[in-house]
């Protein structure tokens, strides 16, 4: 089965490489949304307290849908491809960052916060000295979380037409083929595997850093 | 909304195959892990190995488990099982090894003390105390399952998934939200009556110790 495999990428390196950029870009673009909507909500949720409770009960919500229903569920609406992959992505990924900001820029110590303004910090200077340096770990991890479950859900994208490494396993499924069947499924597996060590160094790095300046 | 009203009874019976496709796998999920959780509890290397394994298997998206289980197992309900209970031993192994820890070191003494054995200790003082925590893992770990459970109609298990796919082939948008949105109801209920259970443990748990 292993030569198998390896004459399989051997004769279609073009499709194997073509399906993991999609893949990659696919995550890459999902997750720079997620981060782009889910980190200023953050921020303004943390100042306004009465918004804070709804929201947060929404994204729990959210963070339940299983990831083929929050694919297909706007098929309908926004039809097939990149775009509607993209979405569906970003909205998986956003409750996981969005609750880590949200708690954790909560949580500092209050004693903290207070010593700041104390010292005559503003707002603006508490959250952007105080807040957010003691609360980057645990920002951090909820980035690293949503990272792997995009790069994960993103191989369901082939059943809406939204390309990435899960086409190399639909197609194997739907002309038998195994060797492509298990191309597909080692690349995703191994994809996910790298980027929960890649997420998980750069947030050891960041505990690191924030850890010698406090 | 005039299909879902004529076919309710296929949504039912898929409805149905979905819970016992992942009673299924929690009960398997739950024979495998009490004894690794106990077992490595107070182990920490056998944790930390335990924890990396079971921590590479659930990072595998689920598809590709799927599609790698494939070549030993074919399609069908045997190797949608395996992967859900796959999934499940992180969390499950983890809250019941983290529960057990967690139970303070005089109420184990006083267990000692009293002449309890090993075995009525975990019965009695350690298993109950250690049960808010385990429900918390068994809540995320039915969500998981119902997620991927949906995943698995695509190798033929069947479940709300099959609703799924059939839509799509069919391009049938009704029916693709009507899988999408009762997948997603069944996951939140799940949810909010595990959370239910687990806030009345917790505060049982409290006023007992």
């Amino acid at each position: 089965m292993q030569s198998d495999v390896l004459a399989w990428l051997a004769d279609n390196r073009q499709a194997f490489e073509t399906a993991a950029s999609r893949h990659l870009t696919l995550s890459a673009t999902a997750l720079v949304a997620a981060l782009a909507l889910a980190l200023p909500l953050a921020l303004v949720l943390v100042r306004w307290n009465r918004l804070a409770g709804a929201v947060i009960a929404a994204v729990n919500v959210l963070r339940t849908i299983p990831s083929l229903a929050l694919l297909v569920a706007f098929l309908p609406l926004i039809g097939t491809g990149f775009l509607p992959a993209v979405i569906a992505l970003t909205l998986y990924g956003l409750p996981a960052i969005l609750i880590n900001a949200y708690t954790a820029l909560r949580e500092v110590d209050p004693d903290v916060v207070e010593a700041g303004l104390g010292q005559g910090m503003t707002d603006r200077q508490v959250m952007r000295r105080i807040r957010l340096p003691l609360a980057l770990p645990v920002i951090f991890a909820g980035i690293r979380t949503a990272a792997v479950q995009i790069v994960s859900a993103a191989t369901l994208a082939a059943f809406i037409g939204g390309g990435g490494l899960g086409e190399l396993i639909t197609a194997g499924m739907g002309t038998l083929n195994i060797a492509q069947l298990m191309v597909g499924g080692l690349a995703v597996a191994a994809l996910a595997m790298a980027t929960e060590l890649a997420f998980a160094a750069l947030e050891w790095r960041v505990q690191r850093s924030t850890g010698a300046a406090a | 909304m005039s299909w879902i009203l004529e076919n309710y009874d296929l949504l039912a019976v898929a409805l149905g195959e979905h819970i016992v496709l992942v009673a299924t796998a929690l009960a398997i999920s739950l024979v495998i892990a009490f004894p690794l959780g106990i077992w490595t509890a107070r182990r920490p290397a056998l944790y930390v190995a335990a924890m990396t394994a079971t921590g590479v298997l659930y990072t595998i998206p689920a598809l590709a488990l799927f599609a790698l289980l494939i070549p030993f197992m074919g399609l069908g309900k045997a190797p949608a099982i395996t992967a859900l209970v796959l999934y499940s031993l992180l969390i499950l192994v983890r809250n019941i090894a983290i529960g057990i820890r967690e139970v303070p070191a005089e109420l184990i003494e006083a267990a000692d003390g009293m002449g309890y054995g090993k075995g009525q200790r975990l019965l009695r003082i350690e298993l109950p105390l250690a049960l808010p925590v385990i429900v918390a893992g068994v809540r995320i770990t039915v969500v998981t399952q119902i997620a991927v459970a949906t995943v698995a109609a695509y190798i033929n298990a069947g479940g709300l998934g099959d609703i799924i796919f059939q839509g799509i082939a069919q391009d049938f948008g009704e029916k693709i939200v009507a899988g999408a949105v009762l997948t997603s109801l069944l996951a939140i209920a799940a949810d909010e009556s595990l959370k239910h259970v687990e806030r009345r443990l917790r505060a049982a748990t409290s006023e007992r110790s």
